[in-house]
């Protein structure tokens, strides 16, 4: 059987999430048993199932280049930058 | 109201495909039967992903049951202290699991069932009753889309796959009398045709009658499970 990654939406206005994975021999049974599975306490308003195949990851080996740039540009954090007095609506 | 016994006078009319709506005392039981049998398959079944669903159908069908029980009387007493012939199932109900492709079509047998009762109560006068039917209609939904689409995919599955549900239809069709009401082959019978099976003479009734407390040797074993906790321990909680 197949593996599929399933998603979930909480509530309208929100973005589906990973929640886990599944196995299914075709895309009707993997929303059943996402359904079945992962939906049995109101989690979710919307389902989505992808092939686990259809993901494209990153290579564990590239983190330092994907990733180890952005651990020293604290100014992309919000906290870094003081709001000056006066500022309304922040 | 006090739970109906069977009337062991009225035989039912034979006429193949018109089998009488049953009343909530028949429905309650069917659910109840129905669930623990699929509770048999949890542990067991093929893929985890079908064991929980096997499980949530049955205990939605299990919370159908309990809705009308606790309407027409005790619900423990009448789940755990009848005897089989006063349970008033059809006897489809009661029938061992068989294989997975058997639970599948007795299943979607039962469900096509229960989506005419649940449709034809939603006009009951019976404030409860009608209740249990607007709950129930949503859950009998996924119920059919599940069962249909495995009787589907199996039926139209692989050589075994298809053997075994050939079997299956032989060793159940027999039984469909009893819940054949006006409708319900009108409802099944696009499935097993999309399944690749045949679609038999409809039998003019059960080989057994349950709702007459008429019933196979099989549920007195299923009963015998199900209810010995609360004989042995009268009143036990946990």
């Amino acid at each position: 059987m197949q593996l599929w990654e399933v998603f979930l939406r909480p509530r309208n206005g929100m973005h589906h999430q990973h929640v886990g994975s599944l196995h299914a021999v075709d895309a009707e049974m993997a929303l059943e048993n996402a359904r079945d599975v992962f939906t049995r306490r109101g989690e979710a308003a919307s389902i989505w199932v992808v092939p686990s195949a259809a993901i494209v990851a990153s290579d564990p080996a590239d983190k330092d280049e994907l990733f180890e740039p952005a651990m020293d540009k604290i100014y992309r954090h919000p906290t870094f930058y003081e709001v000056p007095d006066g500022v309304a609506n922040l | 109201m006090k739970f109906p016994m069977a009337s062991p006078t009225s035989e039912p009319t034979a006429v193949p495909g018109s089998a009488a709506l049953p009343d909530a005392a028949v429905v309650a039981d069917a659910c109840l039967i129905a669930s623990h049998r699929l509770s048999e398959w949890v542990s067991n079944a093929p893929t985890m992903e079908e064991d929980v669903a096997l499980g949530n159908i049955a205990l939605d069908l299990l919370g159908q049951a309990r809705g009308l029980l606790s309407h027409l009387g005790d619900e423990d007493r009448l789940a755990y202290f009848r005897d089989a012939a006063e349970f008033r199932n059809p006897t489809i109900c009661e029938l061992p699991n068989g294989d997975f492709g058997h639970t599948v079509l007795r299943s979607w047998f039962i469900d096509a069932w229960l989506e005419r009762v649940w449709c034809a109560w939603l006009d009951a006068g019976d404030e409860v009753v009608r209740g249990v039917a607007e709950k129930a209609i949503k859950e009998n939904a996924y119920h059919r889309r599940h069962s249909s689409s495995w009787v589907i995919r199996l039926g139209d599955g692989t050589d075994e796959s298809h053997r075994r549900m050939v079997d299956a239809l032989d060793a159940l069709w027999p039984y469909v009398g009893e819940i054949a009401v006006a409708g319900w082959i009108d409802t099944v019978e696009p499935v097993l045709a999309e399944a690749a099976l045949p679609v038999p003479e409809l039998p003019a009734d059960g080989r057994e009658v349950g709702s007459l407390g008429r019933h196979t040797e099989y549920l007195g074993a299923l009963l015998a499970e199900s209810q010995s906790l609360a004989r042995q321990f009268p009143g036990a909680t946990w």
